[in-house]
């Protein structure tokens, strides 16, 4: 992980003053709420329905125990005893009062943690494969690439008031487990024929009311162009990009409304102008391998590629059996798992967890991964190197905390945001939604029948719950003071991105988890084996068959 | 109102807005738009009393590139302190056309964004907003001094490649 220096030390803790300072202007009236808004933005302090909302960066879902122990304290002292993991990677905690943060931020700066540019208009936390530095189907580790840009972005005196926020996220590995291509810029490390390392660049993906898949803009960057390549990207965007409504306002737009080889023109143009003028944007080989060291990889032993422990405990233990089954990954180091620790039990808010449980992650990635845990973009988190041997100890751990529920990637590990239970912005409720469909496809054997299914909720069009890349999405939208909720069909965010496209019109709050159930039977009905995934009988069949079933029933 | 230039106060500004209508006043400095500018470029080019150029919000430098050493000043307006587009035409002016006369930034200018825009190249600052006068006549316009990338100013490298430490 990385570590912290005195440099990085004196610059938090001066944030950490300088925000201070500013709460207090705040409460003192010297600054208002509009002046004092964009500045609190800047360090993740939203205001929301019912309190202020502090969210906390947690770079590419990086935490060591003491630091998970840190957000637990948080989370009892100052908040009501839980947090919510976001879909970039960061922790929200809802009930905070503005004249505790500046303390907050204090003890999170004593575990080298804070809370600059988890929202505003600025570039915001740096996301990546949360199984970096452990799946085995990485080309090279995202992970000090990604500590680079959030770095050289923190506080960047240029890029501190854009037009929108905006968003980077960087893969390792050919199955992009970030989403890159729905980021305003998408970073995918790979090597070209000589094995150096470089990235393919794609610019403008985003969500929200205009989703948007990326534009390929580079086929390869080599390393040491990063930052000046993301320079002129951002600077491009920041002279040029929309100030006259903020719904148009993402970079996204720009490339839209420009043209993507205009706009490719351009960016290359400032790219090679600052190189000729500002040699020191070259990232150096050293550098890497400097900020690489933090990242090696832990002192991992020689073991079996199978383990017997684990064979035996599994066949002994149905439950276990099907843990195994869904929520471990393929590890690079032969005896080793990434496991995956759900937390989107059955019926309960997706992405939440107890400070109690937090505590007990903590414990665990001490004892069995090498003191690391990972937040997850879909909001679980994530042991990302655990013997096999010790899965079982992991998994009794994990069950007896609440945490054991074997459901990654099935159709209750669903993704969604706050909605109108907190949100300012949201028209619907989401939670709610999420928690009844959770139970009605809370049955082991049917996730199970159901097979990999991406279900994602988004209580309002800005659609933080990314229904629009869910196999199944839902919109929650409000018409004549009552929720509705549209579905969407057949988007992805991995490598294969797609924008799923409304089926239909929409449905009262009543009948939106049938209407799923409709959607679910209708792919198995038509599926041409249970090896078929959800995604694939969609793009095989399109969304007639699914319009049918859905609204001839209405009929 | 009042001026910051380099960090002290001024008490009157030397600089005057052109005209409306009517010539530009040939015997002392004075503070053209780009559109006037360009309309009366050769014109300009006989004077010898200091000329300013003011950019108004979504002005660029285009067409302007050739004729950067000729102002002694350039102003940037920031309609709204939100409005970041200023910092980048900035660092335009004093990294790729080498200006190096005054940078001023006017508009929308509060205390909090004002490290960001030194860190930018402006070195004035014309100031409506009270606090942030009082604030910075008593020299309490500090923003954080570590940084993480180079930027349009000189400062102390600290080690590593990227790090700046500011006066501060």
């Amino acid at each position: 992980m990385y570590r912290y220096d005195e440099f990085d030390r004196a610059f938090v803790n001066e944030r950490v003053a300088e925000f201070s300072d500013q709460v207090s202007r705040r409460l003192s009236g010297e600054l208002s709420e509009d002046q004092f808004k964009p500045l609190r933005l800047m360090n993740g302090v939203y205001l929301q329905l019912h309190a202020y909302m502090l969210r906390i960066a947690i770079p590419y879902g990086t935490l060591s125990s003491r630091q998970l122990r840190k957000l637990s304290f948080i989370a009892r002292t100052y908040d009501r005893g839980w947090g919510h993991f976001t879909t970039r990677q960061n922790l929200q905690f809802n009930w905070i009062s503005l004249k505790d943060v500046p303390e907050i931020l204090q003890h999170l700066a004593d575990v080298e943690m804070h809370a600059i540019q988890t929202s505003g208009n600025c570039i915001r936390n740096v996301t990546a494969d949360h199984f970096a530095g452990a799946a085995a189907d990485e080309v090279a580790d995202p992970r000090p690439y990604a500590e680079i840009l959030r770095q050289w972005s923190s506080l960047h005196p240029e890029f501190t008031f854009l037009p929108r926020k905006f968003k980077l996220a960087v893969t390792g590995a050919p199955n992009d487990r970030a989403a890159i291509q729905v980021h305003d810029i998408g970073l995918e490390l790979k090597r070209d024929a000589a094995g150096a390392t470089g990235f393919a660049v794609w610019v403008g993906g985003g969500q929200g009311r205009t989703p948007m898949i990326a534009k390929k803009v580079r086929d390869f960057l080599p390393e040491s162009e990063l930052l000046a390549y993301c320079t002129a990207i951002l600077r491009v965007y920041n002279l040029y990009g929309r100030r006259d409504n903020k719904f148009k306002a993402r970079i996204k737009i720009l490339v839209h409304e420009t043209g993507i080889e205009e706009l490719k023109r351009d960016i290359e143009a400032e790219y090679e102008a600052l190189r000729a003028e500002n040699l020191e944007l070259a990232v150096p080989a050293e550098e890497v391998e400097r900020i690489g060291r933090y990242f090696a990889p832990p002192a991992f032993e020689t073991r079996p590629a199978v383990s017997t422990v684990l064979e035996r405990a599994r066949l002994l233990d149905p439950d276990l059996a099907a843990f195994v089954e869904r929520n471990l990954t393929a590890h690079k180091q032969p005896g080793y798992a990434a496991l995956t620790i759900s937390l989107k039990g059955i019926g309960l808010p997706p992405g939440d967890a107890t400070a109690e449980q937090m505590e007990v992650v903590a414990d665990l990635a001490e004892r069995y991964s090498f003191d690391e845990a990972r937040v997850s973009h879909e909001q679980n988190l994530v042991l990302p190197h655990v013997r096999l041997d010790d899965v079982p100890a992991v998994f009794a751990a994990l069950k007896a905390a609440g945490l054991g529920t074997a459901n990654a990637g099935l159709v209750t590990d669903i993704i969604a945001c706050p909605g109108l239970d907190f949100c300012a912005l949201a028209n619907a409720r989401s939670i709610p939604v999420a928690q009844r469909l959770s139970e009605r496809f809370g049955s082991p054997a049917r996730q199970r029948e159901i097979g990999d299914l991406k279900l994602k909720i988004s209580g309002c069009i800005n659609a933080c719950g990314h229904h629009h890349v869910g196999h199944i999405g839902i919109l929650g939208v409000e018409r004549k003071g009552e929720e509705f909720y549209q579905i969407t069909l057949g988007g992805s965010a991995d490598q294969s991105c797609s924008i799923g496209e409304i089926v239909g019109k929409g449905f009262s709050s009543d009948e939106i988890v049938d209407a799923v159930e409709t959607v679910v039977d209708t792919y198995i009905r038509l599926r041409t084996s249970p090896q078929e995934t959800f995604i694939e009988a969609f793009r095989r069949l399109g969304e007639a068959p699914f319009r049918e079933a859905l609204y001839a029933e209405a009929v | 109102m009042a001026l910051f230039v380099n960090g002290a106060l001024v008490g009157e500004d030397a600089w005057t807005p052109a005209p409306a209508d009517g010539p530009i006043p040939a015997d002392r400095p004075v503070i053209v738009g780009k559109a006037r500018f360009l309309a009366e470029r050769d014109s300009l080019a006989s004077r010898n009393a200091p000329l300013g150029l003011r950019l108004e919000a979504g002005e660029d430098l285009d067409g302007l590139e050739a004729d950067i050493g000729r102002f002694a000043l350039v102003v940037v307006r920031f309609p709204k302190y939100t409005d970041g587009r200023g910092y980048s035409l900035a660092r335009l002016l004093r990294e790729r056309h080498g200006f190096t006369g005054e940078l001023r930034a006017t508009g929308d200018v509060l205390r909090d964004q004002i490290p960001y825009m030194r860190r930018c190249g402006f070195d004035s600052f014309e100031i409506t907003h009270e606090p942030t006068v009082r604030a910075l006549a008593e020299g309490r316009v500090r923003g954080v001094s570590h940084h993480y990338q180079p930027s349009a100013v000189p400062e102390r490298t600290a080690g590593l490649r990227w790090r700046r430490v500011s006066a501060g």
